[in-house]
């Protein structure tokens, strides 16, 4: 039988400053990038702006595409090659121009720099109206998924459990964008869907963990047990379900990154990251529980008599427990 | 927990047999998105303000022709503002006719100001009068583009409202992507005008156009240098006849010059107006006016009964098939606007389509290679499963008429990683309560069932998400929320149910079970 951490026995709880560190380090480091950048480097779904892919009949330099460009006077093009030589991305600049006839310029005038045929594979165009709203409306989606995960996490588990879930999401989520920044790659419709699916998804370790810790507790205090020792147990049954399921999800969304082509690249590429810190968050947010608990303790000793504090209405089974204890 | 095996096995063939149904031609079960198969997909803003200003202009000419008739004397009518009307009478004499008369033709107006003084009257469009006129704008705007399209020949085209006042076109396999956009963007206003020829174009230009007035250009397209000319013409404001008058349109060839025109049929009013037009103004030029340009401006020689008239202006024989298409469908009830444009050519879209299939064979073979080394037999029941779970998803697609996109295909792969995921967990389960030292058959029952509760958690968060990214998301974004849903409701059934019943099949038989490959 093939096996991985059969009998893992790794102390996580008494490593979480470590996990805390890398943490906030990674978000700190994406925070940083994205403001060096100048913001999210988005996209024309979310700019406005014109993106027109180009195949010519044989290779091309860039020089060649810019000087055809330059006689249509469309404004500043990023131009960049996709795949081969002989086929571009052309990134035009927002405008209220409209797009009537712009495929047939900018097909003409480049056929003609180059003097070689050339075919429109794609053309997009994104007003900048519909950018704006789509920026808007891309926050509250990714805002609307993680309250609605906080509602559900914290229906099926407790409030506590769902503002940890939030936490690792948000961390999560900000890494993705952070590793997308620091590639230069873009925040497009795609990339959000990436980024609203890590939101559900990688939630799942961190719930296998949960779903692990109310059923050891639920078995009752065992003596000599801390806190800690029910969630390291807890990580450590379930670290074999929790590497494999992300495992899996992990080799599909490489597939992606490698066969899936040049429009899927940067979906595939936020997915892959978002896979892999979803997965490492699960086990810094279930050690985040002891602090959380600690921290309760202190304040509930802190306001309450003592006498008071143990019988206190719990916001947690955890809670009490660790009053309990003291 | 042998319950009911028979029933179970029935039923997971009866959804086989349902799903190759639903399958069934291959190829052609399944809708292919505009990024796949190519096409257009457009969002049209209809601009609901100006059909708004319209109105109220057509109100205020209605209001001087009705004081004209009552002769009571106006100054000026003017729209002021997106709603408001300002009426300058000229007699004071006849203030309260005017007044009452006012009142009369705009009854869906309610008066915000009257200065007998100043003999001005201030009328305002009701604000529910107005909601109503967007809200029409924007569905005849839909219906008058879904006449063109279908007069342009389209298969599968789909034409939707989406928000308050924005048209979603969805165009597969076009060919000639500019051309439709041309076609579907015209407002196509159709009005025939009378020149001014009492005003010089060029001084009018200097010294402005007299009240009523305005001035209208031609433009020619010098046919070796390929320079636009932009010719003035000055013209009434007031169409005598206009597009709705028009019962049909068709393209004719000229006999002499050999050149394409669109020949018009007006109704029977249109055929009236224009007799009656053509009669008073024998001799002065009537300029044919198409989205405020000047097409031609021929004069008129004598009464024309027939209702029929000619627009010529240079066309190309596509330029006039589409004005005829164009003009048969009506005019669009407020200008529209494309605020967002993807079109796919179809050759990228037959690349996507293979990138897409060997993205999907790659990540199945790696993860059911995987499963395979991983949990050997248990792990082939996996891969069983996964692939009914394939299956499955594809029939639910071509069941619903879902739309396959790119990024949808990336929720196909993706689900292939996550399927396995649940059976990951209970198999992970099942190897611990072995460990535990429980029997093979209780290992199982109480892998399945304690596992369970985890898997709904797991499922429940994924489809929050793929619901807001439905909501959200346009075209392929949504394919992708379609299958990603779609492939995690299903693999409840493969993963958990039909995983269960071979289980149940292998290892809960009469026999005794001392090992179980996992």
């Amino acid at each position: 039988m093939l096996q991985i951490f059969v009998n893992a026995d790794y102390d996580f709880v008494g490593k979480r400053h470590w996990f805390y560190g890398v943490s906030l380090g990674a978000v700190l480091l994406s925070i940083a990038s994205i403001i060096l950048h100048g913001g999210l480097n988005y996209g024309i779904d979310f700019t406005g702006g014109a993106l027109v892919q180009v195949r010519y009949e044989k290779p091309v330099t860039v020089a060649e595409v810019r000087k055809g460009l330059d006689e249509l006077g469309l404004g500043t093009a990023i131009i960049q090659q996709f795949g081969d030589a002989a086929e571009y991305l052309i990134r035009l600049p927002p405008a209220e121009q409209n797009t009537q006839q712009l495929g047939d310029r900018v097909r003409g005038a480049l056929g003609k720099a180059a003097g070689t045929g050339v075919e429109i594979r794609r053309l997009e165009f994104v007003g900048p109206q519909v950018g704006r709203d789509l920026q808007v409306q891309a926050l509250y989606a990714v805002l609307a998924g993680m309250v609605g995960i906080l509602i559900y996490v914290a229906f099926r588990f407790d409030f506590r459990g769902g503002v940890i879930a939030i936490l690792a999401l948000a961390h999560d989520v900000m890494v993705t964008l952070g590793a997308l920044s620091l590639s230069n790659l873009e925040m497009s419709l795609p990339v959000l869907a990436a980024l609203l699916t890590i939101v559900g998804y990688s939630i799942n370790d961190t719930i296998v963990v949960f779903d692990r810790i109310r059923e050891t507790r639920g078995r009752g205090p065992r003596r000599g047990h801390s806190l800690a020792d029910l969630i390291n147990g807890a990580l450590n049954q379930t670290l074999s379900r929790t590497i494999l399921t992300s495992f899996t999800t992990f080799l599909a969304a490489l597939v992606l990154l490698i066969f899936g082509g040049e429009v899927l690249r940067d979906f595939a590429f936020a997915l892959v990251i978002g896979v892999v810190t979803g997965t490492y968050s699960s086990v810094a947010a279930a050690s985040l529980i002891v602090d959380w608990e600690a921290w309760i303790g202190r304040r509930r000793a802190a306001v309450a008599t003592p006498g008071r504090a143990a019988s206190a209405p719990g916001v947690s089974k955890g809670a009490t427990q660790a009053a309990r204890k003291r | 927990m042998r319950r009911h095996l028979w029933v179970r096995i029935g039923l997971v063939a009866a959804v086989v047999a349902v799903a190759i149904w639903y399958l069934y031609p291959p190829g052609k079960s399944i809708n292919l998105g505009l990024d796949l198969q190519g096409g257009i997909h457009l969002v049209l803003g209809v601009d609901v303000a100006k059909a708004v200003e319209a109105q109220v202009e057509r109100a205020g000419d209605s209001v001087r022709a009705e004081l004209d008739k009552k002769g009571i004397g106006v100054t000026k009518i003017e729209r002021s503002g997106p709603t408001e009307l300002v009426i300058q009478i000229g007699s004071p004499q006849s203030w309260d006719a005017a007044l009452a008369t006012v009142g009369e033709v705009l009854g869906s107006f309610e008066r915000k100001e009257a200065d007998q003084a100043a003999g001005r009257i201030v009328m305002a469009l009701q604000p529910r009068e107005a909601t109503q006129i967007r809200d029409l704008a924007v569905r005849q705007g839909l219906e008058t583009i879904r006449n063109r399209i279908d007069q342009f020949g389209v298969a599968e085209p789909s034409i939707q409202q989406q928000g308050e006042n924005r048209i979603l076109v969805q165009l597969p396999g076009v060919q000639d992507p500019e051309r439709a956009k041309a076609l579907i963007g015209k407002t196509a206003l159709l009005e025939f005008k009378l020149v001014d020829d009492k005003v010089d174009p060029e001084s009018a230009l200097k010294n402005g156009v007299p009240e009523g007035d305005e001035i209208l250009y031609q433009r020619r397209v010098d046919k070796q240098t390929h320079q636009e000319r932009r010719i003035p013409f000055v013209v009434q404001k007031k169409a005598y006849v206009t597009g709705r008058d028009v019962a049909t349109a068709r393209v004719s060839i000229d006999q002499t010059t050999s050149e394409p025109y669109v020949s018009v049929d007006f109704n029977a009013a249109g055929a009236r107006a224009f007799a009656e037009l053509t009669e008073a103004n024998v001799g002065r030029r009537l300029a044919i006016v198409l989205d405020g340009n000047v097409h031609s401006a021929p004069q008129i020689r004598e009464r024309i009964p027939s209702g029929r008239a000619q627009i010529t202006g240079g066309f190309t024989s596509q330029e006039a098939t589409d004005l005829a298409i164009v003009l048969r469908a009506g005019a669009l009830p407020a200008p529209v606007q494309v605020l967002e444009e993807r079109t796919v050519g179809p050759s990228l879209g037959a690349d996507s389509i293979r990138k897409g299939l060997i993205s999907t064979a790659a990540a199945a073979l790696a993860v059911v290679t995987f499963m395979l080394i991983y949990y050997r037999l248990s792990g082939l029941v996996a891969d069983l499963a996964l692939a009914l779970n394939l299956l499955l998803l594809l029939a639910a697609m071509a069941g619903f008429h879902a739309t396959l996109t790119l990024p949808g295909i990336a929720g196909i792969v993706l689900t292939i990683g996550m399927a396995v995921d649940t059976n990951i967990l209970i198999f992970e389960r099942i190897r611990e309560e072995i460990r535990g030292g429980k029997t093979v058959r209780a290992s199982i029952d109480a892998g399945f069932a304690r596992a369970f509760r985890t898997i709904i958690d797991t499922h429940a968060t994924v489809l929050v998400s793929a619901a807001i990214l439905y909501q959200f998301g346009t075209g392929p974004v949504k394919g992708f929320a379609v299958s990603l849903a779609i492939g995690i409701l299903v693999s409840l059934f493969t993963a958990v149910f039909f995983t269960r019943l071979i289980f149940d099949l292998m290892y809960m038989g009469s026999r005794r079970v001392e090992r179980i490959s996992i």
